[in-house]
Formats: C-alpha cells, structure tokens, sequence
C-alpha cells in the first residue's frame, strides 16, 4: 500500500518535468492533433468502408484512428526516449540506488503514459463530436474503453522492452520512430486501407500496431454486438507479454557506453 | 568494540578477460571517514559500486551494515546514502522538488531546510537543475544523498569541480556527518581532500591493496626524511660541522635529515653566529602526495614485470 503511494507519487513528478519539457509535450500532446486536423483536412472529403456494408467520411475515420496514433506515441513513442534520455543522463542508476521499489518506478512511468493516452482519446473524441459529429457510441463505450486500456498497456510495456536496444538517447528518435512510423502507414492508421495487397495485409498483421487500429476504430464504428474484438485484442496480448519478457530481459539502469 | 560498517573479503571481480579487482579485502569501522584510493582503472569505482549494490562480484565476501549489498536488500538502501561520480537527476525538476522527491522514498528523511542548508544552496532551491553550475549540480548530488538521513555515505570524489571555496563547504559538511556518527566512504584523486578528511587509507592499484593506514602514518611517513630547505648568500661557507648532507637547488639549499630538531639547531645557531638569515626557510614532510604516487608507481612498475 506504501508503495502505491510511492508510485502515484512518483507520477506527479513525472508528469511535473513532462510537462516543462518542450519536446515530449511537442510531440506526445501537440503533434497527434496536428495530424488529425491536417488528415481530416486534406483527405476528410473521401469516404471509407469501416465494416460491411458501413461506410463513413474519411474525416470521420480519422477520429478512432488519430486517437490510436495518440496512444502508441503516449505510451511507446514517449516512454521509450524518455527512458533512455534518464538513463542516459544517470537519473535511472540514482533511481536504482533508492530504496525506491523498481515497480513502483515502472508503474509510474506506464500510469502516467496511460493516463496521457487518456487524455489525448478524449481530446481527439470531442474533436470528432464537434466538427464531424462522430460521437462515441454508447452502446460499444465498454469496448472502446477496454481497447483503449489494453492497448495503452501493451504499447507501453513495448516501449519500455525497445529502450533496452537503443544505444544510447541519440538514437532514441530514430530508433523509436523507425519502428513505428512504417507501421503506421501500413496498419489502417494514417492511411485507411481499401483492398491492400495481401503481402501488406499480412505484414501488418504480424505487428501490433494494425490489431491495435483495427480494435479501436471497430469499437467506434460497429455497433453491432459489444465490438470488442477479441481476436486483435489477444494478439495484442501475446505482444504485451513478449514485451514484458523482453524487458525484464534486457532493461538497463545505467547509460550505456 | 563497533560492529565494522562496511567489510570486504578477497573480493574479485573481471570484466571478460580483464581483472578489474583481483582479491581485495578490507574494513571500515562505524563512524569512520575511509577513502580508497589508486589511479584510473585501478578497481576503485567497481569496488565501490559492488558496495552499493550497481554490480554483482565474481567472488569474495561483501556486507555492508551487515548486508549483502548485491541481494539490493531495501533495508540496505533505506540507510544509504550514495553519491555518484557523473550526477544523473531530471533536468527539468527545481533543486527543492529533486531533494523532495528522493526524501520521500526513505522512511526516517532529514527534514528538507537542513538538507538544502548543508550544502548551501538556499539561494537556488526554486531553480531547475538545467539552470544550476557543475558545482551546484554537485551539491544537489551530496543534498540527495543526505535525503534518507543515512547511516553510510559513499562519496565518489565527490568535490571534483568545486572551487576552492566550495569545497572547503563541502569539507565542513563531510565533517559534520562525520561528527553525527555517519560513516563515510570516500575515493578521490585530490590528496589534500583525504589528508584533511580520512582517518583511514586504503591504495589499490591494478585491483590489489598495495597500501593502508591513516594518512599522516602511511608508508611510514611519520618516520621518513624531513626535508628543511633555505636560501643563503651565495658567497656564504656552509659549516663543515653541520653533521647533514645537504644539496643546491637552484638558489635554495635542501638537506635531508631523519633529524630535524638536531639539523635546524646546528643550523640556526650557524646562522646566528654568522649574522645570516635563512631566507624561506621550511621544513616538510613528504606530503601524503608524495607518499601515493611513490606508493603506486612501485606497484605499476611491479605489476608491468609481472
């Protein structure tokens, strides 16, 4: 119980120097919608099929789909380089060398993302609502919320597995956004998919990203059933715990050299 | 008799195939300043960071308060104190909200006043660590360790930067936990920093202790040469009678004596006599400089035939 609230203590630091610096408020608060408004923008016009027989407007599509970026770059994106620029800079080793239970640092680190992610769906939602009248479904609000948490879990625990190869907080950018921004493209993110290729369908698939995306945007646009879809969800699992075992793995406290 | 603080057992350690430290072994008593000392890549930082629990030894018996430091026992860490060579805290966070922070994480912390005061940064509490000097950032390292209130401080050259200034500060503080009861682990390269702080030395070199004892008796520097060193007009004939060999050293005489009470009376009452006086005259003992790089270059030398 004390090292809960260690950890929810521990969060209101985090997010403290989160929020004085420039480049992850730039580019985890800022830069998801800036996209989601240059997207709906320019390719708002078109319309898309979302489930069978179900099309919508691009711009709405963009809805679901910008709030899935938003968590990858919350969770995986944000918690990976901030991860390497303290290790790097000795600020993990000091943390290490507290009586500070490593738990309780690595939940802080995920609660804070998550609750990042959180807030960014919501803003992306009420952008919806406001200027496409997307709102969210009332009857797939479980779903959508589960999807949501899962996968702002999973992406976290992803970016804490990948800061375990990145060499040093130099690499961190190129590293980070070199594994996911090809994803993005090709996983019903920053582009809707009509028919791809097979070859790409199932590239994607292998990856989190696109179980993620779909997951997502169903919960929003399906309304038949619950619209949970359990498929995405369970490999979106199977990627969390690999990650884990990967983390504990191959975490390190101290800068590499 | 004191419980020992810190032991250490025929510890070794290797990095691939290089022995970084080859059978170590030593004590710090509670309550007692001890610096170990050797050159660059002689094994210091790995011994310190195996004490504080960073690296896992290849063998040898480690405990500190009565811990094995390599289980990362939070115990341990709760009564630890620990000051890094390179400083690691987040840049944007201000000096009071860093210390506030690690306070938390222990169970009995210094209150937050006495912490910032003891290493005198008062006037930058509300500043952020980006906006601090190296020897500020320092500071706020030391501020950090002394958070938890701790019973041991590990120290690792901790004043490298300071100016001079600071670190006579940072002197007095070391004493003052010193005075409280902590014991203090220290490595450093600046000599003057251990003959005013230690009580005890240890040198390694190449991961073997080549050295050990209190500073002004290391080496058997109480009982070495004095050295007394003058300045004399140059027309001016030396006595005969003063029982000491003595050299020219540019304009200064130097005489080395295992007796100087003899050697400076012989000499100054010379001098009375002659109506000279002795310009610059001194006498020293080899520093505790002297003795180190004395004492590490044997072993250098004996570690390259070996």
């Amino acid at each position: 119980m004390n090292d809960l609230r260690l950890a929810l203590r521990q969060v209101w630091y985090i997010n403290k120097a989160f929020l004085r610096n420039p480049a992850s408020l730039f580019f985890t608060l800022i830069f998801p919608l800036m996209f989601l408004v240059i997207f709906s923008v320019i390719f708002g016009n078109g319309h898309v099929q979302v489930g069978p027989g179900q099309t919508v407007r691009v711009a709405t599509f963009y809805v679901p789909s910008i709030a899935a970026f938003s968590v990858i770059t919350a969770c995986y994106t944000n918690i990976a380089i901030s991860l390497t620029f303290s290790r790097d800079s000795g600020a993990l080793k000091r943390i290490h060398g507290s009586p500070l239970p490593v738990w309780s640092y690595m939940f802080a680190r995920i609660f804070h993302s998550v609750v990042i992610a959180i807030l960014l769906v919501g803003i992306c939602a009420a952008f919806g609502a406001v200027f496409y009248g997307a709102t969210l479904p009332t009857s797939t609000l479980p779903a959508f919320a589960v999807t949501l948490v899962i996968g702002a879990a999973v992406f976290c625990i992803l970016g804490v597995a990948i800061s375990g190869f990145i060499p040093n907080a130099d690499a961190s950018p190129a590293v980070v956004n070199g594994t996911v921004l090809p994803l993005l493209f090709i996983s019903n993110v920053f582009i809707p998919l009509q028919n791809p290729p097979p070859w790409l369908d199932i590239l994607g698939k292998i990856f989190p990203v696109r179980h993620f995306a779909d997951a997502l945007i169903g919960s929003f646009f399906n309304l038949n059933g619950s619209g949970l879809h359990t498929d995405d969800l369970l490999v979106l699992g199977a990627w969390g715990i690999a990650g884990l075992v990967v983390g504990i793995r191959f975490f390190q406290w101290e800068p590499r050299i | 008799m004191a419980p020992n603080a810190v032991e250490v057992h025929d510890l070794r350690k290797s990095y691939g195939p290089v022995e970084a430290v080859r059978g170590i072994s030593f004590t710090v008593a509670e309550g007692e300043v001890f610096a170990l000392l050797g050159p660059n890549g002689a094994g210091k930082t790995t011994t310190v960071e195996i004490l504080e629990g960073f690296r896992r030894r290849d063998g040898g018996r480690v405990s500190v308060l009565g811990f094995d430091p390599a289980t990362g026992d939070r115990r341990l860490k709760e009564q630890m104190g620990i000051v890094l060579q390179t400083s690691g805290v987040d840049p944007y966070l201000t000096v009071d909200e860093t210390v506030e922070m690690f306070r938390g994480y222990y169970p009995k912390p210094r209150p937050l006043d006495e912490v910032i005061d003891l290493v005198g940064l008062r006037d930058k509490r509300d500043s952020r660590v980006t906006k601090l000097s190296g020897g500020q950032r320092r500071r706020l390292d030391v501020a950090i360790a002394l958070a938890g209130d701790p019973r041991v401080l590990f120290l690792d050259e901790p004043t490298t930067g300071f100016d001079p200034g600071a670190r006579r500060n940072a002197w007095d503080v070391i004493k003052g936990l010193k005075d409280l009861g902590k014991t203090i682990f220290l490595t450093s390269h600046s000599m003057d920093e251990v003959q005013f702080l230690a009580d005890r030395v240890v040198i390694i070199s190449a991961g073997r202790v080549v050295a050990e004892g209190a500073p002004d008796t290391l080496a058997g520097r109480e009982k070495a040469a004095a050295m007394i060193r003058f300045r004399v007009p140059a027309d001016a004939n030396l006595p005969a009678a003063i029982s000491f060999e003595m050299k020219s050293e540019g304009d200064f005489v130097e005489v080395q004596t295992q007796d100087p009470t003899r050697a400076l009376y012989e000499l100054t009452s010379w001098a009375v006599q002659q109506n000279l006086s002795l310009d610059g005259l001194e006498v020293t003992r080899p520093s505790l400089e002297d003795v180190y790089l004395q004492i590490t270059e044997q072993a250098g030398a004996a570690g390259t035939q070996a």
